[in-house]
């Protein structure tokens, strides 16, 4: 190719919170590679939203576009199908577009309960129970906002995705990796993983990365971390106790929770191989429970409080489940 | 009638929209300002446990993450019933600063410093960060990243991660910090006082200095009448972390304070069918509209907002600005909203004023920053400024603290109703019969919404500091027949 027609970068959010766009921006000085390398046609955070230009471009004249948040309404799902036209590369980016994430959860409910939840709540004053409509007729003419879905879907339930980057946020190494990569590749050094990998983390779990003493200790019972009076700071917190969600997530943050005395809660996202992440954690607990009593490894298990939260936090919309049947309920 | 739609890509819940009616004149008819999108956090946080709640509410904002990990904290405490050891609400807090010091350091020098520093009508490819340095030195460029560095740098020793904190649990906090780590803040705070000064003499040389600016500012387009919202410490000074939220009425009487538990006395929410967002207004006054005045129930709740409600700042620098903020603008309370930018660099120097008396009080390294909470968990509210607004986080749970019902009031919403009506306001004054809408005066209805740093406006993380913007003009076809963009 030649010097003054670089590959072309894009990077949009769908329902997502911006701090995929702030994990980017605190890669610091890479970003001058970016711009080196690339010529950034599209990037809502960073520079003007032109949605027309986007469309006027040809089919595959984006190189890379890095697509962070969930499908939680129509317009969402719109600019997914464009920029998946554009793109040659599309990797969905963060937990949002890989799994669903923690506005995921909402699966477990359906629309009118959660407009109930917010347009009914003990502050709001709303006798007549006025939900907001995608068109409404003002004097001066009709003005729209989007339809939501019933439920939040992931990137790939909507299009075809090439490549997957977990993590709530990624973190910021991760992406200056991911970025030194997809340069090497355009300079011939390096060549892409194959299309569907994960990227930006590695293979094995959050416990491989954690510091924290493994005794390989079974437990009698699953505490809640704020009544626990002592809690041993080299000691796994698994082993302590504590539901903490590393043997199941994927390694890539470096175990960032558990080195700071927190339960890895699992925005990686599944360890490499795994198919449905809230089985495998349900695997991994159960081996960790002192019982072969029926009776009494109920009684253990009900020290987890909320199982469905526990084991789909940030996977609901991406796993086998993807939703409640509440969801559907009219 | 002619339409005008900007249509700016943004954020919070989702991406916002601005719709400009012109009537047959060609005067702006009617403005609304819609919020399309909604992600149910009050309605699946239900179901989970309470300890949880610091970490799932930071996935609603990830550029004020601190803000909601610490409201849901302090709402998750109150459900318990439990009273922190010292050292963890002081550790919480000096997290609280380190933020605060990031936040409006970017807010200033990517957004709201450029409209300034080059002017309201400098081209469009100047007035961003990059045309900021380019005109006050490439110094500048490199203290303006060390700052937000800094302060990140807070965040990630306390909270244990630079995104999405994950430290603060009922009772406390899962871990403190060495007297190393110690030192590493004193130090960051120290500078930061050096930088929030140097900041207010930038802002004095380049817009107090200059007449068009000050008349900008000082103008009609700008200033709004409205009640003003800020949470007061015991001896009603500015306190971000902890207080009561002291209400001050459009001539500068304070008409209350409450404490989070009674938040419910003096706001409410109102729902209009064209946005998934709500209007909250003071409820003693009730909903009159999209009006000013002393009768109407709208407040704001920014920077300015909470000096306007306060009787000044709790540290001795911060104080000496505060009183030459009011000095020079004639006293309390102050309307012309453009001084919010000001009153954001005296919140910066309070915030960095407050890292070092926090990094060096005695009990900061103590080990003991748990209570284990003992009663059974109910009900309860934690409030917090967050740095674009009181954020009012509400927890019911069962015995086993399990939530039961969520209420959230997030920093941007209180400014919901004051944003709309300052877009309006400005689009009146500035688009009138025979006006061409060019890209400056676009700039100049943006800047009316961007003084309030709203989350649902890209303004907090836009890397070059622009809105995109596109405006539509259509004919009373709907056909366009004119589009204009602002350009990065």
């Amino acid at each position: 190719m030649s010097t003054n027609a670089k590959p072309k970068f894009a990077m949009y959010w769908a329902a997502s919170c911006g701090g995929c766009e702030i994990a980017v921006l605190n890669i610091g000085e890479k970003i001058l590679d970016v711009d080196a390398n690339f010529e950034v046609v599209f990037w809502p955070v960073a520079m003007d939203a032109k949605y027309k230009d986007v469309e006027a471009m040809p089919d595959k004249s984006i190189l890379l576009t890095l697509f962070n948040g969930g499908m939680r309404n129509k317009e969402n799902e719109e600019i997914a199908h464009l920029l998946r036209r554009k793109s040659q590369i599309l990797v969905a980016f963060g937990s949002c577009a890989c799994e669903g994430c923690i506005p995921g959860l909402a699966n477990f409910s359906n629309l009118d309960d959660i407009f109930k939840a917010a347009f009914d709540s003990v502050s709001t004053v709303n006798p007549d129970h006025i939900r907001p409509v995608p068109n409404f007729e003002m004097p001066e003419g009709v003005i729209h906002i989007p339809e939501m879905n019933p439920i939040l879907k992931t990137l790939d339930q909507v299009v075809d995705v090439d490549y997957y980057m977990p993590g709530c946020p990624p973190e910021s190494h991760q992406i200056a990796a991911v970025i030194d990569l997809v340069i090497q590749v355009l300079h011939g050094e390096a060549t892409l993983p194959p299309k569907g990998a994960t990227i930006g983390a590695g293979i094995s779990t959050v416990c491989d990365d954690c510091p924290r003493t493994r005794n390989v200790k079974t437990i009698k019972e699953f505490k809640r971390i704020q009544l626990m009076s002592q809690i041993d700071d080299k000691l796994c917190l698994l082993e302590q106790g504590i539901p903490c969600n590393g043997p199941a997530t994927r390694q890539g943050c470096g175990a960032l929770c558990p080195q700071a005395g927190a339960q890895c809660i699992g925005c990686y996202g599944p360890a490499e191989g795994v198919v449905d992440y809230g089985s495998r954690l349900i695997a991994a607990f159960a081996s960790v429970i002192d019982s072969n009593d029926p009776d009494e490894i109920d009684r253990i298990l009900d020290g987890i409080p909320d199982p469905a939260g526990q084991f789909y936090r940030f996977s609901l919309a991406g796993s086998l489940l993807r939703s409640g049947k509440t969801a559907w309920d009219k | 009638m002619q339409r005008i739609t900007i249509d700016p890509i943004t954020r919070l819940e989702g991406h916002g929209k601005i719709e400009i009616f012109l009537n047959e004149e060609g005067d702006v008819a009617n403005t609304y300002f819609q919020i399309p999108e909604l992600r149910g956090f009050e309605r699946f946080c239900v179901g989970r446990p309470v300890e949880e709640m610091p970490l799932l509410v930071n996935r609603i904002c990830g550029v004020c993450p601190e803000a909601h990990h610490m409201a849901a904290a302090k709402a998750a405490d109150a459900v318990y019933k439990v009273d922190p050891p010292p050292t963890a609400k002081k550790l919480r807090e000096l997290l609280y600063s380190g933020f605060y010091f990031t936040d409006h350091t970017t807010h200033f020098y990517a957004l709201g410093g450029p409209d300034f520093v080059m002017g309201p009508d400098a081209p469009v490819a100047e007035r961003n960060i990059l045309g900021v340095i380019h005109k006050v030195g490439l110094e500048i460029g490199g203290k303006v990243i060390q700052a937000r560095k800094n302060g990140h740098r807070v965040v990630e020793i306390i909270g244990g991660r630079k995104v999405h904190p994950c430290t603060s649990i009922p009772g406390g906090l899962t871990k403190g910090i060495t007297e190393e780590q110690r030192k590493e803040i004193e130090e960051i705070g120290k500078w930061g006082i050096d930088f929030a000064h140097f900041s207010l003499k930038l802002f004095n040389d380049l817009v107090l200095g200059n007449k068009t600016y000050l008349d900008l500012i000082l103008g009609d387009i700008y200033t709004h009448h409205t009640y003003s919202m800020g949470m007061v410490d015991e001896n009603n000074k500015v306190n971000f972390y902890d207080g009561k939220v002291s209400i001050v009425d459009p001539e500068g009487t304070r008409i209350g304070k409450y404490a989070p538990s009674e938040y419910t006395d003096w706001i409410a929410e109102h729902v209009e069918p064209w946005t998934y967002l709500k209007f909250p207004y003071l409820k003693k006054v009730g909903w009159k509209g999209f009006v000013d005045g002393k009768d109407s129930g709208v407040y704001f709740a920014t920077p300015l907002s909470r000096l306007n409600a306060s009787d000044g700042m709790a540290t001795p620098l911060a104080q000496e600005e505060y009183d030459k903020f009011y000095k020079t603008l004639g006293g309390k309370p102050v309307h012309q909203r453009l001084t919010t930018h000001w009153a954001r660099l005296i919140e910066l120097l309070y915030a960095a004023e407050r890292i070092v008396e926090l990094a060096t009080d005695p009990e900061i390294t103590s080990p003991n920053f748990h209570t284990v909470p003992t009663q059974t968990p109910t009900e309860g509210v934690g409030i917090v400024e967050a740095p674009r607004g009181t954020l009012t986080h509400h927890y019911k749970t069962d015995e086993r603290g399990i939530l039961t019902e969520v209420n959230l009031i997030v920093g941007t919403t209180n400014n919901y109703a004051p944003i709309s009506m300052s877009v309006k306001k400005a689009a009146q004054s500035l688009i009138k019969k025979g006006t061409v809408v060019n890209e400056g005066l676009l700039n100049m209805v943006e800047m009316a919404f961007r003084l309030y740093d709203p989350c649902f406006g890209c303004a907090t993380h836009s890397l070059p500091g622009q809105m995109p913007l596109q405006v539509t003009i259509r004919d009373s076809n709907g056909n366009p027949i004119e589009v204009l963009k602002q350009f990065c």
